[in-house]
């Protein structure tokens, strides 16, 4: 990711290079603006950790990225999308899906509906091989025993057959994972793959994602609400709000010292494991609602620093030091602040 | 009531749902534990984190303990008496002291009634807390204790968001001016910067009136913020109970220091030198559990004793002597401390 977020000149070594993708949905209520300018990057082998509450924007994003966004409602209405340098939003629908699956394929966080009830799993992963490389019905069956191997599922050859409710949360999250893995994409997204896990599953299937990304030097997107899941796994952040990026980082200078002061009050209102600590100190107020984004900086309303400039401008990606930026006027005062 | 004394004492609650099979002939073949002997006290003023993960049956000992399910043996006292025992006018009077807050803020309210109905809604099963006439007066005082405008009492639970629902759930769990709170899950379903809010709401609230908390949730960070003491459940059954200190700095049973190694903690600097415990395989079900310890399938530790004999949940033998925080109850029978949580 570059400094001004916006891809730069050249980008010879992203995988992925988002820029200015804006994405909006027509509801009853007039349009909510889900993503207004979204940039970012991924490199082979980087891990992008895309961090948000909910309404951010971070999974439209994502979706708009894979080209699963429901439309209608959906729309995106501006930006690129270049994956290798091909901008995929001017794709045809058919060239897209070739693509989507083989070389960028989803992790979802809800893998019980996310695979097909009423197929064994081995049918499902099988699929995958017989529908995108023509593979012959036997030689795919043991493609996807060998895949369910890799991916720690214990007796593989013996629950081949078995459906999706067979399986454990933390199995179904491993077949998820075997299944965006069987035809060795060069990116994955995940949306929050993690969450409807039990902590102890939850750093196992972590644990899994992380070293496949490893050894495959696979583009990983990381999209979570969770400030443990990004600092134990990501390289970078993007923390979105209300549809923007508003602060970019490699991840041990975001937590050092955060240069927005979304991302400040996120980490001072989470409690700690390692003390009790008293009163957490909350941010004020709620996300605004999309349909009506407050002008201006969006997190104005909510920040304690806010003055009159943050009520008229909205702040561009300013450059906050070595690969950073924050949509902040008061970067500088909220860094300073940090340290 | 002197100070330090059991509001509340729990001792060997069971709770066993059956497993039947047949239409017309029903019979048991077996149970799921939810609960398998249970027992803690909750102190005036005390909250009590009970932390585990998904089927370890911390939300059905919330709905025992609020009486919304009947135990299949074991007791409850509340201030000394058994209200296991008691049914009818009795038992209403009693549950009026012990109220919940649920998880999901969005199922937990009833979309086609008022704000000021569902607050209001206790007050018709205790009509001797508050007057007809006064009713709506408590209301908007609640909703202000709250945190909310006393004036949305005529809106609908959609007009609100997840954090202001929450606030709605917690309101109507104080109308009856209960001692104790039973909460399950009651941030888990809040966004970080909301989570923040009601935490810091329920604090206030137990200073302001008093309350005591039994307090559940996965979260182990959020339950060693909020909590005095902390019991730690694994297949229905205690692991391991302790002050917050004595838990998470000091744990001695193996499951405890597995959960604790596998919280993710938001400070990259710590991610290289954390001693993290990647435990094998998943939980067993509670319809079937393990024979001794409960935990011994996926302990490292486990050797033949653990599958023959029950440990007891107790001080250790080897820290009774101790003074130092390993002296607190866990039920291993190979105890030993060991510290996960990266210190500051």
């Amino acid at each position: 990711m570059t400094n001004d977020g916006h891809g730069g000149e050249g980008g010879g070594t992203a995988l992925l290079d988002v820029r200015d993708l804006t994405v909006e949905f027509r509801t009853r209520d007039g349009v909510a603006h889900a993503v207004n300018g979204v940039s970012y990057r991924v490199a082979p082998g980087e891990t992008l950790a895309v961090l948000g509450e909910s309404g951010s924007g971070k999974s439209v994003t994502a979706q708009a990225v894979m080209g699963i966004l429901d439309s209608p409602p959906g729309r995106v209405t501006g930006g690129q999308v270049l994956f290798h340098g091909r901008d995929l939003l001017t794709l045809r629908r058919e060239e897209r899906r070739r693509i989507r699956g083989a070389k960028m394929a989803m992790i979802f966080q809800d893998a019980l509906s996310a695979l097909n009830p009423v197929l064994s799993v081995g049918a499902q992963l099988a699929e995958m091989f017989r529908v995108h490389e023509g593979t012959s019905r036997k030689e795919a069956r043991g493609r996807a025993v060998e895949l369910m191997e890799r991916v720690g599922i214990p007796a593989a050859r013996a629950r081949v057959d078995d459906y999706p409710h067979q399986f454990s949360g933390g199995m179904r999250q491993r077949i998820m994972i075997a299944m965006a893995l069987a035809l060795g994409p060069d990116l994955i997204i995940a949306d929050e793959p993690t969450t409807a896990l039990d902590v102890t599953v939850q750093a196992q299937v972590m644990d899994l994602l992380a070293e496949l990304q490893r050894e495959l030097t696979m583009g990983l997107i990381l999209i979570t609400h969770d400030l443990g899941v990004v600092a134990d796994v990501a390289d970078t952040i993007a923390v979105m709000y209300a549809g923007r990026i508003v602060e970019t980082a490699p991840v041990h200078a975001l937590y050092r010292a955060p240069a927005h002061p979304y991302t400040r009050g996120l980490l001072e209102s989470i409690p700690r494991l390692d003390h009790k600590g008293r009163r957490l100190h909350a941010i004020k107020g709620l996300p605004p609602s999309l349909t009506a984004i407050p002008p201006g900086c969006p997190f104005h309303p909510r920040c304690p620093l806010a003055q009159d400039i943050c009520r008229t401008d909205p702040p561009p990606l300013y450059e906050a030091g070595p690969g950073r930026a924050s949509a902040c006027h008061f970067w500088k005062e909220t860094l300073d602040g940090a340290r | 009531m002197a100070p330090g004394e059991p509001l509340l004492e729990v001792r060997d609650l069971v709770k066993h749902f059956p497993l039947t099979q047949g239409v017309l002939f029903r019979k048991q073949i077996g149970a799921v534990k939810a609960v398998d002997g249970v027992s803690f006290d909750l102190r005036k003023g005390e909250t009590l984190g009970v932390v585990g993960e998904s089927g370890c049956g911390k939300s059905t000992l919330a709905r025992l303990l609020v009486g919304l399910e009947r135990p299949t043996s074991g007791r409850i006292h509340y201030r000394g008496e058994d209200i296991t025992a008691l049914s009818g006018r009795a038992l209403t009077s009693v549950r009026r002291n012990i109220q919940m807050v649920f998880q999901d803020p969005y199922t937990s309210l009833n979309p086609r009634m008022t704000v000021g109905d569902i607050i209001g809604e206790p007050y018709e099963i205790h009509p001797e807390v508050a007057p007809r006439t006064d009713r709506r007066r408590r209301v908007q005082e609640l909703l202000e204790v709250v945190g909310l405008n006393p004036e949305f009492i005529n809106r609908y639970p959609h007009q609100f968001s997840g954090g202001q629902r929450q606030r709605i759930g917690i309101a109507r769990g104080l109308a009856l001016r209960p001692e104790i709170i039973v909460a399950d899950e009651p941030v888990s379903a809040l966004d970080v910067s909301v989570q923040a809010q009601v935490v810091n709401l329920l604090e206030q609230l137990q200073d302001e009136f008093d309350l005591s908390y039994v307090f559940i949730a996965h979260d182990l960070s959020v339950v060693r913020h909020i909590s005095d003491r902390i019991a730690v459940m694994y297949l229905g059954r205690i692991a391991e109970t302790g002050t917050d200190e004595q838990i998470y700095d000091h744990p001695t049973h193996p499951y405890t220091q597995a959960l604790l190694s596998a919280v993710p903690v938001p400070d990259p600097e710590a991610r290289a030198h954390r001693d993290r415990i990647l435990l094998s395989g998943d939980v067993p079900s509670p319809a079937d559990p393990p024979s001794g310890c409960p935990f011994r399938t996926r302990c490292w530790k486990a050797r033949p004793l653990c599958a023959e004999v029950v440990p007891p949940l107790d001080v250790p033998p080897e820290f009774r002597e101790s003074t130092g925080p390993a002296h607190h109850a866990s039920a291993c029978h190979f105890a030993e401390e060991r510290h996960v949580v990266p210190s500051e």
